[in-house]
């Protein structure tokens, strides 16, 4: 038992690291019609912006905040620099986004060095907790309480609050929203922020979980988040914490029965979605042409 | 009357195919102005070519006397113009509710009020108030696309083939609508049901290959069964 809740709680932390993520990725997609590659380098440098703060005020709190404004700072200029010029056309999203995404990872090593640095635990999450015969790391949890709460802000942003109705409302046919009178490249813009905020706090948090960072992390996190966004379905803001906490509960487990099957589970939960349903879990879009 | 709408020579191009080529059309205040002709002659790009959806090559587009060709569409819904397109354009997941939601720029007294006319108007709205759009027959989208373009106070209002696809006893009820909504606003109707447009109908244009080929009174098309032959196969 004390091993069950042990697994189920690394695969709930990993799963809301790639969470924070996806859900960026998701509304990008969704609503923007974009296919973001670079959204690994949010990620990671909301990382090292996070972190190096951390080290030099010593407050973990002001790290996370400056990697929130990293986020909303990159997400703007390359909304309008790299993403604006190339809306509408799939290959070319992909080949600028996936070049600027290299862009970033290296400036990384630029401004950082090419060395991982490490990253320990502030003092006040690190620690475990013993609840009976079961050893809860308090980091962990802390993880997935924020997840969690990023979930609840959000949710309840896009369900109870006029931009957020006009998101929804974007995802689903965004010419008809124009048709409103709603200028949508503005909405854009603000997802586009918003997103870009959410993958730099993963990558704040994700440094002292996995005790260390480096420049080739954002992309290796941002294809968990692909897969997270395919499973949960395009769009899909609760598909995605959904298929985060699978993806993540599978890892966790696989990691710890079938080892040498970890890396590939994500696939082939992958795999069987797409089989069964090609749209993905809970996808909002179905796309009108007016 | 004075024109509210005016549209001068529009060429629009799709891509490779130049759709429109040649439109000439004008709405006045207080009309209905319907636009007819056969499938595919060009209709419905015309309504979204004013609507800046597919903005014209060349031409111009005057609204209120000022020129809003160039201009981005939600600009040109926000001069008082209300759109319901061909297949309603409603947003399937969100409650009818919520499609007037996202609709209403302002909840001033007066919108308000609007939307309180237009659910009396479309009383089955207020029976599905929680009800997915997506989940609605054909006839609740029709009126839900209408209530959602009327409801802003719109000054005029394009509406696309609102009978398509409906039952007949659904149509009268969306015409009867459409008679009450000109008391309050100018109406432009793409319309193939000709018993529909020539009944609501004050003047007509037809277009032709994306070219316009006559305008006038609808009472004169009702009698010109050559010109009905000719360019609706019909008369």
């Amino acid at each position: 038992m004390d091993l069950l809740i042990s697994l189920v709680i690394n695969g709930l932390a990993t799963g809301m690291l790639i969470f924070l993520l996806a859900a960026g990725l998701t509304l990008i997609f969704g609503l923007m019609d974009v296919l973001n590659f670079a959204h690994g380098g949010l990620f990671v440098w909301g990382a090292y912006t996070g972190v190096v703060t951390y080290a030099y005020t010593e407050s973990f709190l002001i790290g996370i905040v400056v990697s929130i404004l990293t986020g909303i700072i990159l997400g703007f200029i390359m909304e309008k620099l790299i993403i604006t010029p190339v809306y509408g056309n799939h290959v070319q999203q992909i080949l600028i986004t996936l070049g600027f995404m290299l862009v970033l990872q290296e400036m990384i090593k630029v401004a950082f060095g090419p060395n991982a640095i490490p990253v320990t635990v502030p003092s006040y999450l690190a620690g475990s907790w013993e609840i009976g015969e079961v050893i809860v790391i308090k980091y962990r949890v802390f993880i997935i309480v924020v997840g969690f709460i990023i979930f609840g802000i959000f949710h309840y942003i896009l369900t109870r609050t006029k931009i957020g109705l006009i998101v929804r409302a974007g995802v689903i046919n965004k010419e008809m929203v124009q048709a409103l009178g709603i200028n949508i490249k503005r909405v854009f813009l603000f997802v586009f922020m918003t997103g870009a905020s959410l993958a730099a706090l993963g990558g704040m948090l994700m440094a002292p979980y996995s005790g260390s960072i480096y420049a080739e992390m954002g992309m290796e996190f941002a294809i968990l988040g692909f897969i997270v966004v395919v499973i949960g379905g395009m769009g899909s803001f609760s598909g995605s914490l959904l298929a985060a906490i699978l993806v993540g509960l599978a890892g966790s487990f696989m990691a710890y029965y079938v080892p040498y099957l970890s890396l590939a589970v994500n696939m082939i939960l992958m795999a069987i979605v797409l089989i069964f349903r090609p749209q993905g879990l809970f996808s909002m879009i179905r796309r009108e042409s007016t | 009357m004075e024109n509210l709408l005016k549209l001068h020579n529009i060429h629009t191009h799709i891509g490779q195919y130049h759709i429109l080529q040649g439109i000439d059309f004008e709405a006045k205040e207080g009309e209905v102005s319907v636009l007819l002709g056969r499938n595919g002659a060009g209709k419905t790009t015309t309504l979204k070519t004013i609507m800046g959806l597919t903005p014209a090559s060349s031409g111009a587009v005057h609204y209120l006397n000022q020129d809003i060709t160039k201009k981005p569409t939600y600009d040109i819904a926000n001069l008082g113009i209300g759109y319901v397109p061909e297949n309603q354009g409603i947003f399937g997941q969100l409650t009818v509710e919520e499609n007037l939601k996202v609709a209403i720029r302002k909840e001033t007294p007066e919108i308000m009020e609007k939307q309180e006319y237009v659910l009396n108007l479309f009383p089955d709205l207020k029976k599905f108030w929680k009800k997915a759009g997506g989940n609605l027959s054909g006839g609740q989208k029709q009126m839900l696309a209408m209530a959602r373009a009327f409801v802003n106070d719109s000054k005029l209002l394009l509406i696309d083939e609102p009978s398509k696809g409906l039952a007949p006893i659904v149509i009268e009820k969306v015409m009867e609508a459409i008679v009450e909504m000109k008391k309050q606003t100018t109406i432009v109707l793409v319309e193939q049901n000709f018993l529909m447009a020539s009944n609501i109908g004050d003047t007509y244009t037809l277009i032709d290959d994306g070219r316009t080929v006559r305008s006038g009174e609808m009472s004169e098309l009702i009698q010109n069964d050559e010109l009905k032959q000719k360019y609706l196969g019909i008369g």
